[in-house]
């Protein structure tokens, strides 16, 4: 108390002394509050709706906590719900989604790693002009390559299974990765190259003994872009998923929450959609500031 | 000669990137256990030709030859060359140890052998309770001793230093210079340096090539490049503060340059006759006489000051001869002022002149 006097009191030294409550410091904080609260606010109402009883959910006030809590429409949505005449819940897409992720995911990773780190540090004839082509795929819409894609798989003979998907993932996710990559490891000073050649280290001698263990940060930025792309990916997972037992979650999703037979169980869709958003959430949360990184990466890709 | 002789021999080496030529059909023999700095302004070819020597480039055309073998086609890592960046380019994931003996895993050598060789080099370079540590935890200095530390234990027939000292700080750069230059007496290992620092090349090689564009404008001692250098460009890049330029005219023995007459009394031409015609005298500041030693001097000029560097060991002056400044290097316990007069003497035999079109030493 005596402290703080004399900071005011006396002649400027040190550091400045800081308002707490000042305006601007109101207005910041005022807003960043507001924000968050308009933000928080759906995943509130989910949470509770999930939690209700149907009848409690038809009073009609969607913002009040439930006065019963119930777990049964998280149950059902997992292992009960009927989508057809099959009545397994969302638990089969789930464990579909794993399948996919995790083969597509290594796999796309490793190809793009790679890729960049050939392209920086061991230039090829032509690696200029195969850059250039990756990079013309980033900026093609999907759409374009669907059908062609389609009739692709089918001539392997993997159109409709999970392998097939995991490698439409796969080379989707090439030229985004394959820059991730390029530029990472563009970073990585040449020198340190040169000095691994020197002694005596081949390609992939390099890659894996000095370029790997430098590059851990941008394998997990990677590794986030990947799999809550994948995760999230409905698309694909229609178009080239042709049996309703192979469907990743996201689409199963779909079938359960715009099922027109039958009432709207409001409490099960919501419990659904939370569970299916659990993977990236985990993954936001566990990752943090990387999660970050991973986006502002992601953003080239528009 | 048998090649033999030579540790590494470069013969008619060129090195385009496009339609730039870096290197010019180069030729160069260095011998066994030289120290041969490769001396030059950024972009002259010094590292290029480094690089090329050390298998990290190809060239367009031409051979390299070390220890009698032809390794133009060869791997860096089966050249027998160890090399040193400016950069330290240290493994950051690996210890010391980790980096050290890096190759010598690379290349198969038993654990035991490792051991013994990574010591030994820790001891050479005392380093050894640097050890265990990580890059990131060293000093440039002791960085710079580990990348030294990294080609040391590999055996290697020829060590190719990248400006290893440009990173460091003045008082570590002379500090380290010196432990070169011992560690090169000690090993006798042929050793190719490249630097943009006069100070390093004059004080650590047998002989120096001074680059330009590509091609070697002198292959000498530094002592003759110094004494004699063979065009006016290696004159101005050699010497510090540089030397002073007088453009004139060489008539029967004698330089002129309005006022300024000097008959090259003493002064070893490079040819039996040399024609008139008009010229470039060269005198460095420190080999211009003043005070004491004037009276001894063959040419003696009264001058001007017009301004004074004091160095603490020496001091420079500025002075104007023949209307033109002209710098003279001083005892840095001489007390001169602006305005003062002062007599200066000039000895001709150790002026350099050259030709003012061609600029080749006369």
């Amino acid at each position: 108390m005596a402290d703080t006097s004399v900071n005011t009191s006396r002649s400027p030294r040190g550091p400045k002394p800081k308002r707490i409550f000042s305006g601007a410091n109101i207005l910041l904080y005022g807003i960043l509050v507001l924000v968050s609260l308009y933000y928080l606010l759906p995943l509130w109402v989910m949470i509770m709706t999930s939690l209700k009883t149907m009848p409690e959910i038809r009073i009609g006030n969607v913002f009040a906590p439930p006065v019963e809590i119930t777990f049964q429409p998280w149950i059902q949505a997992w292992s009960q719900h009927c989508t057809g005449l099959v009545c397994k819940g969302l638990s089969p897409g789930f464990w579909n989604s794993v399948q996919i992720l995790v083969p597509s995911v290594i796999l796309s990773i490793v190809i793009a790693s790679i890729n960049g780190y050939a392209l920086v540090n061991w230039r090829f004839k032509g690696s200029e002009v195969f850059f250039v082509i990756l990079m013309i795929g980033a900026f093609i819409p999907y759409q374009i390559m669907l059908y062609p894609m389609v009739i692709m798989l089918r001539e392997l003979g993997v159109y409709g299974s999970l392998t097939g998907l995991v490698i439409v993932h796969t080379i989707f996710g090439m030229p985004i990765l394959t820059l991730l990559f390029r530029n990472y490891f563009s970073s990585v000073p040449e020198e340190l190259f040169k000095a691994a050649r020197v002694d005596g280290a081949g390609f992939w001698g390099i890659y894996f003994r000095i370029m790997l263990p430098m590059s851990l940060p941008i394998f997990v930025v990677a590794i986030i872009l990947q799999v809550t792309g994948i995760w999230n990916d409905f698309l694909f997972g229609v178009v080239f998923i042709s049996k309703a037992e192979n469907y990743p979650m996201t689409v199963q999703l779909n079938n359960i929450v715009n099922s027109v037979q039958g009432i709207k169980e409001y409490n099960v869709n919501m419990a659904a959609t939370l569970l299916t958003g659990l993977v990236p959430l985990v993954v936001y949360f566990l990752s943090g500031k990387l999660f970050v990184r991973g986006i502002a990466a992601g953003a080239v890709k528009g | 000669m048998s090649t033999n002789k030579y540790s590494v021999q470069i013969k008619d080496l060129d090195l385009a990137f496009g339609a730039v030529k870096v290197l010019n059909s180069l030729d160069l023999d260095i011998g066994e256990g030289e120290f041969l700095v490769l001396l030059g302004s950024s972009g002259c070819g010094k590292s290029t030709l480094l690089n090329c020597i050390a298998g990290l480039l190809e060239p367009t055309d031409g051979e390299i030859w070390i220890k009698g073998d032809n390794v133009t086609w060869k791997e860096p890592s089966e050249r027998g060359i160890g090399m040193v960046f400016q950069s330290y380019a240290l493994y950051p994931q690996m210890t010391v140890e980790g980096n050290m003996s890096f190759g010598l895993k690379n290349a198969r050598v038993p654990p035991d052998e490792i051991k013994k060789r990574v010591a030994r080099a820790a001891s050479v370079l005392q380093i050894e309770p640097l050890l265990q540590r990580k890059p990131g935890a060293l000093s440039g200095g002791q960085r710079q001793r580990v990348a030294i530390g990294r080609a040391l234990v590999r055996d290697v027939d020829v060590f190719l230093f990248d400006e290893p000292l440009s990173n460091l700080d003045a008082k570590l750069r002379a500090d380290l210079r010196v432990e070169i230059k011992r560690l090169h007496e000690q090993l006798k290992n042929t050793m190719i340096y490249v630097t943009h620092d006069q100070v390093e090349a004059m004080t650590l090689a047998d002989r120096i090539a001074i680059m330009k564009s590509g091609n070697i404008m002198q292959l000498s001692t530094p002592h003759e490049i110094y004494n004699r250098p063979v065009n006016k460009y290696v004159a101005d890049f050699i010497g510090s503060p540089s030397m002073n330029f007088i453009d004139g005219h060489f008539e029967k023995g004698t330089f002129k340059a309005g006022s300024v007459v000097l008959p090259m009394v003493g002064y070893e031409y490079g040819a039996p006759q040399v024609a008139d015609r008009p010229a470039t005298i060269g005198i460095r500041p420190e080999h211009v006489a003043t005070g004491a030693l004037v009276a001894a001097a063959p040419v003696k000029f009264d001058v001007m000051v017009d301004l004074v560097e004091p160095m603490g060991s020496d001091t420079l002056v500025w002075v104007k001869l023949g209307d033109k400044p002209f710098r003279v290097r001083m005892d840095g316990q001489a007390r001169v002022h602006h305005g003062d007069q002062l007599t200066i003497g000039i000895d001709p035999s150790k002026a350099s002149l050259f030709d003012a079109k061609t600029e080749v030493r006369l």
